[in-house]
């Protein structure tokens, strides 16, 4: 499923041994990958693999033990904050405001990412016609199902056009026909030129992704195209590549 | 800028949504301010006496008539000797016993003089304390009306005597609300100032949009402003519902200039906020941070000069409370209210503060990190 969309030519994610560790724990190793503009990438691994350390760093959340990282063109040491302007992130908790309704999240997040009012205005309004919630779109997001709430925490996150929306496992707990509709927003998303950086635990998400890396223990393993991934390792689904490689693991949480 | 009034819109509409914070602000410190001060009673009445009367003369029944006539004592029993007495204070239903020695009539008016016996039970001291003094006040002037009484006709009491006269300055009638009422009021701003902060912030923390927010350009100062700002109204409203309270329930009118009060007020907002902030960057769990403001509030309680006087604490507590902003707010809320201080009375309780602001909330922008 190669997306035509993708320049070959344009890194957004320039990493190269990015580590990070906490006391003697390393929970990222030397890390090094690039990412290309406008590609899915998907970022998988074992539970405690650091896939989310490896994210928060190069969100600017946390600052790297070593290495370099370039993400949208920035560093990721003393430009966290303009590389906070360029992307969108969706952690695994959920992360809207619950007490506030679905229009004033929408205020809220196209607010302070600086949109102008009328620009949230028609951006919100697309929005909720795209997820099909008028009815709820002045209910309480405390009161939606959990799905909704995810497909509305993406929308959210890729409101202002970042150029990288950074997603940490986020259909985790959502049932089958929600996630496929989520990754039509994914593929929505891609097609407008926002490039993808998604984790996930489920293997059938992986194959929707144009690149994919495991990381077993700090390290990425293995990065490449998921039919590559399955011919190298003699493997007929992305699951038997991630048993093998994760099997491997001594750590986990 | 504009930044900040969506952070304020937002933190509003949490604020107004959110009926048990809505509680806690309006309407715990109208109960606290109108419950505490008239159950909190600084004066000792009802203290128990028990009589051992020896004597049983008419002198005797007016010395006990006066005694119980004055309010502040209550005639517990009537006994027949000391040890029976006694039996009463020891099952405590006696706080006193005043007894009588037998030909206390006759010894004083032949004589000139009489001894009585007082025995106080010391267990609650302000009590023992007060009713002693209390009970000697009364005898003296007893003592008095029979001195004048006996030399009435003869020659006028020829022993000098100096009578005291005292006058209560601002507060003439010694009622102990009016001292009260400003430092509960000073105590309840400060708590559900500082209170609100901390929770607000480390309820995004336990939620994770904290999260959400860190990963957003949002600048750090709009963040903390965003905070702060609501929770500076806030309790500048309960401040004027105190104030309001005070003047419709116990009649208290501030001598001093109101416009002073609110000064004083919004700056010591910024420090008791800053405190709020500062543990809330510490805290990760609200129960971290109730049980942190809890420690601290009881300090600034206990030694801010509400219930105690700063000023009969031992050396090394005074040198505490001068790290006590709450100290300075009572001090200041009693003095303008009361003496009706001017800004240059209150001078360095100001600069007190507002080294307190400087220093809470730059220690708290420092801590709290968008990146770590």
């Amino acid at each position: 499923m190669q997306n035509n969309k993708s320049d070959a030519t344009e890194k957004v994610i320039v990493c190269k041994d990015l580590t990070k560790r906490f006391g003697d724990f390393i929970a990222a190793n030397e890390i090094t990958f690039d990412v290309y503009k406008g590609e899915i990438f998907g970022f998988l691994g074992a539970n405690g693999a650091g896939k989310t350390t490896a994210m928060r760093m190069l969100c600017g959340l946390s600052v790297p033990s070593s290495g370099h990282a370039l993400v949208a063109g920035y560093d990721v040491y003393k430009q966290t904050e303009d590389i906070k302007k360029k992307i969108g992130y969706m952690s695994q908790k959920f992360s809207l405001y619950e007490d506030l309704t679905i229009l004033e999240n929408i205020e809220f997040f196209g607010g302070i990412y600086g949109l102008t009012r009328k620009e949230i205005k028609e951006k919100g309004r697309s929005l909720i016609e795209k997820l099909d919630l008028q009815s709820e779109a002045k209910k309480l997001v405390a009161s939606l199902p959990l799905g909704w709430k995810q497909k509305l925490s993406f929308s959210v996150a890729v409101l202002h056009d970042p150029k990288i929306v950074f997603l940490d496992e986020p259909t985790g707990g959502v049932d089958p026909i929600t996630r496929r509709q989520f990754w039509d927003l994914i593929y929505e998303a891609s097609a407008r030129g926002i490039t993808i950086f998604v984790t996930t635990h489920y293997m059938d998400e992986a194959e929707y992704c144009d690149r994919i890396s495991i990381m077993v223990d700090g390290k990425i393993e293995v990065l490449d195209t998921p039919s590559n991934l399955k011919r190298n390792f003699k493997s007929t689904s992305m699951d038997e590549v991630f048993y093998q490689l994760a099997r491997s693991a001594k750590r986990s949480d | 800028m504009r930044t900040l009034i969506f952070l304020l819109r937002k933190e509003f509409k949490q604020i107004f949504r959110d009926k048990a914070i809505l509680a806690i602000i309006f309407v715990m410190p109208s109960v606290q301010l109108i419950v505490m001060p008239l159950a909190a009673n600084y004066e000792v009445k009802k203290i128990n006496l028990a009589v051992v009367d020896n004597d049983k003369s008419t002198y005797t029944q007016k010395l006990i008539s006066q005694i119980t006539s004055s309010g502040y004592f209550r005639l517990q029993s009537y006994n027949a000797s000391y040890d029976q007495a006694y039996e009463a204070i020891k099952s405590d239903n006696a706080d006193l016993i005043l007894e009588i020695p037998q030909r206390f009539e006759r010894n004083l008016v032949r004589e000139n003089k009489e001894k009585i016996f007082i025995a106080v039970n010391a267990i609650n001291g302000t009590k023992a304390n007060l009713g002693g003094a209390y009970l000697s006040t009364i005898i003296s002037n007893f003592n008095n009306d029979i001195r004048m009484k006996l030399t009435v006709g003869s020659r006028f009491s020829q022993a000098p005597t100096i009578e005291i006269v005292s006058s209560n300055w601002f507060n003439v009638h010694m009622n102990y609300r009016l001292f009260f009422v400003p430092g509960i009021l000073a105590l309840l701003v400060t708590l559900v100032g500082s209170f609100l902060t901390a929770l607000n912030i480390v309820r995004e923390k336990e939620v994770g949009t904290i999260e959400q927010i860190n990963v957003t350009p949002i600048k750090k100062h709009y963040f903390i402003l965003g905070k702060l700002i609501p929770f500076w109204v806030l309790a500048n409203v309960i401040f004027t519902i105190g104030l309001l309270l005070g003047r419709l329930v116990y009649g208290i009118i501030p001598a001093g200039n109101i416009g002073l009060l609110y000064l004083f007020v919004g700056v010591y907002l910024l420090a008791a906020l800053g405190f709020g902030l500062l543990i809330s960057t510490f805290a990760e769990t609200q129960q971290q941070a109730m049980l942190i403001m809890f420690f601290f509030m009881m300090v600034f309680i206990l030694m801010g000069g509400l219930f105690t006087p700063i000023e009969s604490m031992p050396q090394w507590a005074q040198i505490i409370t001068k790290f006590n902003p709450v100290r300075y707010f009572i001090e200041v809320m009693r003095m303008v209210i009361l003496k009706g201080s001017t800004l240059r009375d209150v001078a360095s309780q100001f600069v007190a503060v507002i080294v307190f602001a400087v220093i809470l909330n730059s220690w708290a922008i420092l801590n709290y990190k968008k990146t770590n």
